[in-house]
């Protein structure tokens, strides 16, 4: 049984202007020390996800699905109260900005030692060992005189290495990451990504992570799911992915990266933009914007179905994986 | 000595000149120390000819985004020499600076924060043209109609908040805004690094038509290499304010010959596995460029420093078709 369990999660919000379905029907499934890459362009509903998954939805948006168990226990049935129990200690979280995420008030012993007070009950010389021991294995230099430190008074990989610590105090089984790397130097997110597949690795932990990197998944992650508009476009093992996607939105996405069109002058662009809560087309939601759309695309909804290792949202997945000579141009 | 390497690949004219340039900036440190200085930009030289790129790459601190300043005349160098079209900047009038400036011109990265939100594009292109031109009104409006339609935005947006656009058609506007005078050189400061794939996608293709069509020079601030990689014909890596490697974009990226240019090359995350380099992991953070190391300011993250790095600064020197500041860069193969 994998270690999280999703199937058919929707996210609605209340809005003034309606109701918005940030993400419509996701299945998602984590296994025990699996590394999981969600990658999607802004608005994919990637971080809705995430913040589903948490339990930290704010309270104009509404969660409908048809299962999230993670470990054996029902998500969605759960008293707010057990609930807490787990946010924070079984699954925990990395945010995207670590300057911000950390509260500047305290001082970054105070907000780790905060967490191994509340889940497991420490306190006195014990919590501060764990709290020096946990800042060693997330690899910041003197421990014992950064208990201390104010959050402004640490560089942008500092902080977010203290929000690792914070993450992994009280070994979580689950660790979602959300950008954990967008705001940081190449060199400083190269320390930081090694940094988490290691503690991945040691504690068996299970990670997700959320970014819109391709570069950043291709080498972290083992299994991908690229969302698109809400949904899941694609999801495979991360080495058939990139060498051969089948989604036609997944091969445009690739193909557009600077990095794949070396020699080539002109970058291959995905024409049109997402679309927005007003204009949702009634067929495949890519469908406005594939070169390869047909009238039963434009008229009718894709589902996720089984192609080589992994599943893909199209009814006429790519042959293979190449989107031909011209490109996702039209 | 300025960078003789890139400037031989053809004979169109050089617009913009660097030479030495260096910005310190004086920063208090306390009621009762004396104050230090901050060496944002220290000795930077360069050539940019008319259709070429110019990628300035380096983590955050490096001072791109001083150099960039400098460049466009929005605070004036410390010391060094800026000429335009042969024309050097340094003692000239407000007034002769007024016309200098409109030979350069910038994109900026957020295209959420640097477009006024109370203006419609309409008198956001034209604003320009009433600082620096006494052009009657329908013709000004008539430039920033056929500029919207080069650029790639429909004419009738032309009344139009920047509200009402995605980031992508707002970078389009910063860049219809940068070329309604007509500029030489467009420094673009992080132009794509705010959007997506596919927009970013979008807006480098549109980069490079208009530097076709008009004879642009770029200078191209970015700390992404695989953006530099496509869209660059020469390349300075900065760090810590100074230029550690100069020089054509084959030249840098396919044998690179500074210990740091090759830490960016290997951190950089590929998508494809064969493109994947050796792991060289980088130690350590930027130091503080209040405080800087003695010697090289590398040689505390850097694999092959010897005792050599921490006594002596290296020099900038010509090797193998390319500047670079390396003791060791003979050895780097």
């Amino acid at each position: 049984m994998p270690l999280l369990d999703i199937k058919n999660l929707s996210v609605e919000f209340t809005t003034r202007a309606g109701t918005f379905r940030a993400v419509d029907g996701i299945d998602l499934t984590v296994d025990e020390g699996e590394v999981v890459g969600i990658v999607g362009e802004s608005g994919s509903g990637k971080s809705v996800t995430s913040l589903a998954v948490m339990g930290l939805l704010g309270s104009n948006g509404r969660i409908v699905a048809d299962r999230m168990n993670f470990g054996g226990t029902d998500l969605l049935t759960l008293a707010p109260s057990k609930r807490r129990k787990i946010t924070g200690k079984d699954i925990a979280m990395v945010f995207q900005e670590p300057m911000t995420s950390l509260n500047p008030c305290f001082t970054v012993g105070f907000q780790i030692m905060e967490t191994l007070r509340v889940h497991e009950g420490l306190s006195g010389k014990a919590l501060r060992h764990r709290a020096i021991a946990l800042l060693e294995q997330v690899g910041i230099p003197a421990p014992e005189t950064r208990l201390s430190a104010f959050p402004h008074q640490l560089s942008g990989g500092m902080s977010q290495r203290v929000m690792i610590a914070i993450a992994i105090a009280c070994n979580p089984r689950l660790l979602v990451a959300d950008e954990p790397t967008t705001a940081l130097d190449v060199t400083i997110q190269k320390q930081i990504l090694d940094l988490l597949v290691r503690l991945q690795k040691e504690r068996g932990m299970a990670l997700i992570l959320i970014t819109h990197d391709m570069g950043v998944v291709a080498e972290t992650a083992q299994r991908v799911a690229v969302m698109y508009a809400g949904q899941v476009a694609e999801t495979r093992p991360v080495a058939d992915l990139f060498a051969r996607p089948r989604h036609p939105y997944t091969g445009a996405l690739l193909d557009a990266l600077p990095e794949r069109a070396l020699g080539k002058r002109r970058l291959p662009t995905i024409p049109g933009m997402v679309p927005g809560i007003a204009d949702r087309p009634a067929g495949c939601l890519f469908g406005p914007r594939c070169r390869f759309a047909t009238d039963r695309c434009r008229a009718e909804r894709p589902a996720l179905t089984e192609v080589d290792n992994g599943r893909a949202r199209c009814f006429f997945p790519l042959p293979d994986g190449h989107l031909g000579a011209e490109g996702a141009i039209q | 000595m300025t960078s003789t390497t890139t400037q031989t690949t053809t004979d169109s004219p050089v617009v913009l000149e660097a030479h030495n340039l260096r910005k310190h900036y004086a920063v208090k440190r306390g009621v009762f120390k004396p104050m230090a200085t901050v060496k944002a930009l220290d000795g930077v030289s360069f050539q940019l000819q008319a259709g070429r790129t110019l990628a300035v790459v380096g983590e955050s601190g490096c001072g791109k985004s001083t150099l960039a300043r400098s460049v466009t005349m929005i605070e004036p160098p410390s010391s060094g020499e800026l000429h335009y079209d042969g024309r050097t900047v340094l003692g000239r009038s407000a007034a002769e600076l007024k016309e200098l400036r409109r030979t350069v011109q910038m994109v900026f990265q957020n295209p959420y924060g640097s477009l006024n939100p109370r203006k419609t594009v309409g008198s956001i292109l034209t604003e320009p043209l009433v600082i620096n031109t006494d052009m009657p009104k329908d013709e000004r409006r008539a430039r920033a109609v056929a500029m919207m339609g080069k650029v790639g935005l429909r004419p009738d947006q032309v009344d139009r908040y920047p509200h009402m656009f995605s980031g992508g058609q707002r970078q389009r506007i910063a860049i219809a805004r940068a070329l309604m005078l007509n500029p030489r050189v467009v420094v673009a400061d992080e132009p794509v690094s705010a959007l997506d794939v596919s927009i970013q996608a979008q807006v480098l293709n549109l980069m490079m038509d208009l530097q076709e069509e008009l004879n642009l020079a770029y200078l191209f601030i970015s700390h992404d290499l695989s953006v530099v990689r496509h869209i660059a014909d020469a390349i300075m890596v900065m760090y810590l304010g100074k230029p550690v490697e100069h020089g054509a974009k084959d030249v840098v990226f396919n044998r690179p010959r500074h210990p740091y240019t090759r830490i960016l090359l290997a951190a950089t995350p590929r998508v494809n596995p064969a493109l994947r380099v050796e792991r060289v992991i980088p130690k350590g953070e930027l130091p503080s460029p209040l405080n800087p190391p003695p010697g090289c300011s590398f040689h505390k993250r850097c694999p092959f420093a010897t005792d050599r790095c921490a006594a002596e600064v290296p020099a900038l020197r010509p090797v193998d078709d390319r500047l670079v500041a390396c003791h060791h860069a003979e050895q780097m193969t």
